[in-house]
């Protein structure tokens, strides 16, 4: 088991050495971040300081070593706008996104997963094909522009939800969250719900499929052959075997939902992190850029070496390998 | 264990392969009317030029006077603005149709070529094995990590805009889709023994890849297929949407969008509100069909 | 003669497919005494399975029972309300279904599977109900029982496996176990183990037996009767012995012939000519008329069943039952 989160570990910062390379050297192909930043009457000497403070006038690879450097301390160099460093831009907006994501996918796997297990238990009643159709639907919309519905029909014309920007917050082990107090999270529902609506569907699809593979084998027929109830065939004999996919592939989504929330954020001008790479991209900032993606990509890994652990724990075939009868 | 007896053999008068097809597909009336609207969509697209009442693109006809004009007015000569106008005072059905084109081109085009190369290393990577197909797996296995949105964000703010542009960054989001699900599909027929027959037979490498491994693989890359064309069609607006992708110049649907954000807050809801319901029925009648086509190809769901 | 324990009726068994309505059971009379071994022998499709699922209710839709009547203990199942179906199950009917590993839950432990069957038909406490199944694994023959209810399926072998699946059958000591082919999934050398654990256990406790199998030899030490199917319909039942020496139904004998070991060695392995019909095109007469070597043209109706000499049989033209030799 040390030995396999070891050798994950080392995957991760191979992947990691790669992506920065990769955008780092993409990155420096695109513009110049001295225009956008200097005023453009400002003369060649003023332009010339300002490279000289961004690092910008050392060839390319002397670039990257001092970045490399840097990251390997923990710094990745000073934002081109904000002017502080950009690891610490990130994690200032990181638990908007978080808690934007985690509301989304709570929203989606509360719904979701009961429906889903409706639609296959039943799938032959008007109610299952509603909520079939009703899925298709869901994973049919283009996210940014149901947010754009979302603000029409309840900023505009209802006016029951606030349409932009993101409620009060209160403090929690030293984290700034919005969504724990009745304010915060009005701001926060349109944003979740649009974030989750993709989701959504794809886990009532998913939880529907398992069902109905599951139910057509063996195991389902000898436990009702044996006299339990339905509730228990259903709620302990279905439920334990489609939990196990389950929940890997809704751990690989709350990645997703991370990433994703680059579009809701920028329509809902939701201050995380997603609208602030966005931003950085338009604005040249480099460094900014360059870390938000090391850290989303950590994160990705995190999360798939968290999955594949959780996997290992619930199916007992995977985590009793070893054993002999 | 199966409880039903072997099915009637094809010499009684059943049907061929194709009419069990065509009629297990018919079984869904969701499916048949998502293949009705398809159809209806790619003509319309296909025959733009003759159907749209007014070619937006070009900017001698356009009135600056009729912009803004919601849906049902009139312009000075005449033509009904069935759909309204935009902010510069273009027709939304015309712009509204030549978007549909544009998104159409860009997902098919990319998807076709995403297919092409993905399948082609996925099945290479199923019949070579060893080295080769270790390397070709380990990439989309990291690819597959990212996702698409951020892959495509990036490619884009390096490579600008431009439809060739935007066409390289849905193919590289997309290839490794194809590219796993061929390999799983190949290296189930080409662990079967009659593979093995033909190899020691003699038979020609090129010859059991293209007869019977690229066959075999057909029907699920299909179904990725359709799935994958609605996902590169609505990351496409998605990024025309944010700023990046297509130029101005030829407006798929996700710009026509992005510019009537604007107008929204002001209640001119249609030169954003109609450009996403022809987004959206597009993907859906898409989805539509490739939900049918997953569930009558699949294997799994004893039929 | 007491009651017997199960009394079918004319039972009828369809499945509704694309290509139309399927009898996978067309009519099957047959009764069961308490305690009895029947032996339900049949090649794949001739409604054996479907003939045991449907005893104990488990014929789910598209499938339905469409007539006749199934008598267990007087009381009539076939329209059962599915709360009462639930009862039986379990307790007073129990089945054994052929591949141990897909029918014990993967993911649920021995002890989980277990003891919630206990439980599901009777108020005891949990420790009450490990104790019983402890006593169940035990009775079964696997050793060191009370470590083992903790493990789960995939750590058992074939063999222990399916001795597992009898021990939850045992549970409740339900007075009938239909068996669907359990020792088909096994090796043969397991195989006659369990064949041994069944007859033992279901001696010792008076459990009548339906073993349902494709295979006349698994059957012919262990039943008491044989009852064979084709098509749908049973054609021929008997004393186990007078079946399998002297059978009087076409299709028994050429069963009982293409047995490798009936041919001498060198020589060419007997097969009954032809293939099993499609259910779903079924002329109007006798099914096996097709591939009979008795066949006349009066087979084109279908005979009925009669009963001679303890002996039931579903044919025009029966062989003569071979004078058993004084033993």
């Amino acid at each position: 088991m040390f030995v396999y989160v070891l050798r994950r570990l080392s995957q991760t910062a191979l992947v990691l050495a790669i992506t920065s390379l990769l955008v780092f050297g993409g990155l420096y192909l695109v513009g110049d971040p001295v225009e956008i930043l200097v005023n453009p009457s400002a003369d060649q000497i003023e332009k010339e300081r300002a490279a000289a403070a961004l690092g910008l006038d050392k060839p390319i690879h002397e670039q990257y070593l001092t970045f490399v450097k840097g990251a390997l301390t923990g710094n990745l160099g000073n934002s081109f706008v904000y002017a502080r460093p950009a690891l610490q831009v990130i994690f200032e907006r990181m638990p908007a996104t978080l808690e934007l994501a985690f509301l989304a996918m709570l929203i989606a796997v509360t719904i979701g997963i009961p429906l889903g297990l409706y639609a296959g238990l039943r799938p032959g009643s008007p109610v299952s094909k509603a909520i079939m159709a009703g899925s298709i639907l869901g994973f049919s919309l283009p996210t940014f522009w149901v947010g754009l519905i979302l603000i029409i029909v309840f900023a505009v014309q209802l006016g029951w939800l606030p349409s932009t920007g993101r409620g009060p917050t209160t403090e929690v082990l030293g984290l700034q969250l919005s969504i724990l107090n009745v304010e915060g999270l009005k701001y926060a529902l349109l944003p979740a719900i649009n974030l989750a609506l993709f989701k959504l569907s794809l886990i009532i699809r998913l939880t529907r499929a398992q069902v109905r593979e599951q139910s057509l084998l063996d195991y389902i027929k000898f436990a009702r052959a044996k006299g339990l109830s339905n509730r228990r065939v259903i709620g302990v004999h279905l439920l334990k075997n489609i939990m196990i996919p389950l929940v890997t592939v809704i751990g690989l989504e709350l990645g997703s939902v991370i990433a994703f929330a680059v579009v809701t954020e920028t329509i809902f001008a939701w201050p995380g992190m997603g609208k602030l790479v966005i931003d950085s991209i338009f604005q040249l900032d480099r460094p900014v850029v360059v870390a938000y993606l090391l850290v989303v990509v950590f994160m990705f890994i995190l999360i798939n070496l968290v999955v594949d652990l959780l996997y290992s724990i619930l199916d007992p075939r995977v985590r009793l390998a070893d054993v002999r009868s | 264990m199966s409880v039903l007896p072997t099915p009637p053999s094809p010499a009684d008068g059943v049907q061929t392969p194709w009419g069990r097809f065509a009629s297990q597909f018919a079984e869904s009336r969701l499916a048949m009317a998502g293949l009705v609207l398809l159809v209806v969509i790619v003509l319309t697209a296909l025959l733009a030029p003759w159907i749209a009442p007014q070619d937006p693109y070009d900017l001698t006809k356009l009135d600056l006077l009729d912009a803004r004009q919601p849906p049902g007015a009139q312009s000075m000569d005449g033509l009904t603005y069935w759909l309204g106008t935009d902010g510069q005072g273009r027709d939304m059905l015309s712009a509204i149709i030549y978007g549909m084109r544009v998104s159409l081109e860009v997902g098919v085009l990319s998807g076709a070529i995403a297919l092409s190369i993905g399948s082609v290393l996925g099945v290479l990577a199923a019949y070579l094995g060893g080295r080769f197909e270790q390397v070709v797996m380990r990439i989309v296995d990291i690819q597959l990590g990212f996702p698409a949105i951020l892959v495509a964000l990036i490619l884009l703010a390096v490579l600008g805009k431009g439809i060739d542009k935007i066409i390289i960054a849905l193919v590289t989001v997309q290839w490794a889709y194809y590219a796993r699900t061929a390999r799983s599909a190949a290296l189930v027929e080409r662990h079967k023994e009659y593979i093995e027959a033909a190899r020691s037979l003699g038979l020609s490498g090129a010859r059991i890849v293209l007869r019977h491994l690229l066959p075999n693989a057909l029907p699920p890359l299909i179904v990725v297929g359709t799935v994958q064309v609605a996902h590169a069609i609505a990351l496409e607006a998605t990024l025309s949407f944010l700023g990046l992708g297509l130029p101005p110049t030829e407006p798929s649907l996700g710009l026509l969008i992005s510019n009537g954000y604007e107008y929204l807050m002001s209640g001119k809801y249609w030169i954003s509100v109609y450009p996403g319901i022809a987004l959206l029925l597009t993907i859906l009648a898409i989805n539509l069909v490739g939900d049918q086509l997953r569930d009558v190809l699949n294997p799994r769901l004893a039929r | 003669m007491s009651a017997p324990l199960l009394a079918v009726r004319n039972l009828r068994t369809e499945f509704a497919t694309r290509d139309g309505v399927l009898p996978a059971v067309a009519d099957v009379s047959i009764d069961l005494a308490r305690g009895e071994v029947l032996g339900l022998v049949g090649e794949s499709g001739s409604g054996k399975s479907v003939t045991g699922f449907s005893i104990i209710g488990l014929i789910d839709p598209p499938g339905r029972i469409a007539g006749g009547s199934i008598a267990f203990n007087g009381e009539e199942l076939v329209g059962a309300a599915p709360e009462r179906m639930r009862a039986l199950r379990g307790r007073r009917i129990a089945m054994i279904f052929q591949d141990p590993m897909m029918t014990l839950n993967p993911v649920l432990s021995i002890e989980t599977q277990m003891v919630e069957t206990v439980l599901a038909h009777e108020r005891t406490s949990r420790e009450a109900a490990r104790a019983r199944s402890i006593d169940a694994l035990t009775r079964v023959g696997i050793a060191s029982a009370a470590e083992r209810l903790h493990q789960y399926p995939h750590q058992f072998s074939g063999g222990m496996r399916q001795r597992v699946a009898i021990a939850i059958a045992l549970l409740h000591s339900p007075e009938l176990i239909i068996a669907d082919e359990p020792t088909t999934a096994l090796d043969v050398t397991v195989q006659g183990q369990i064949l041994y654990e069944m007859q033992k256990l279901t001696r010792d406790s008076g459990t009548a037996l339906i073993w349902i199998t494709h295979d006349l030899a698994v059957v012919a030490g262990l039943a008491d009767r044989i009852a064979v199917m084709y098509a749908g319909r049973i054609v021929e039942v008997g004393a186990a012995a007078d079946v399998l020496e002297s059978p009087c139904h076409p299709y028994t004998r050429g069963l009982l012939d293409s047995v490798p070991a009936a041919t001498a060695p060198g020589q060419r392995l007997k097969q009954i000519s032809g293939s099993t019909p499609s259910l779903l095109r079924l002329g109007a007469g006798c099914a096996f008329r097709e591939r009979c070597p008795r066949a006349t043209p009066e087979c084109s109706a279908m005979p009925e069943m009669t009963t001679v000499d303890g002996r039931a049989l579903r044919c025009h033209h029966p062989l003569a039952p071979v004078a058993r030799e004084a033993a």
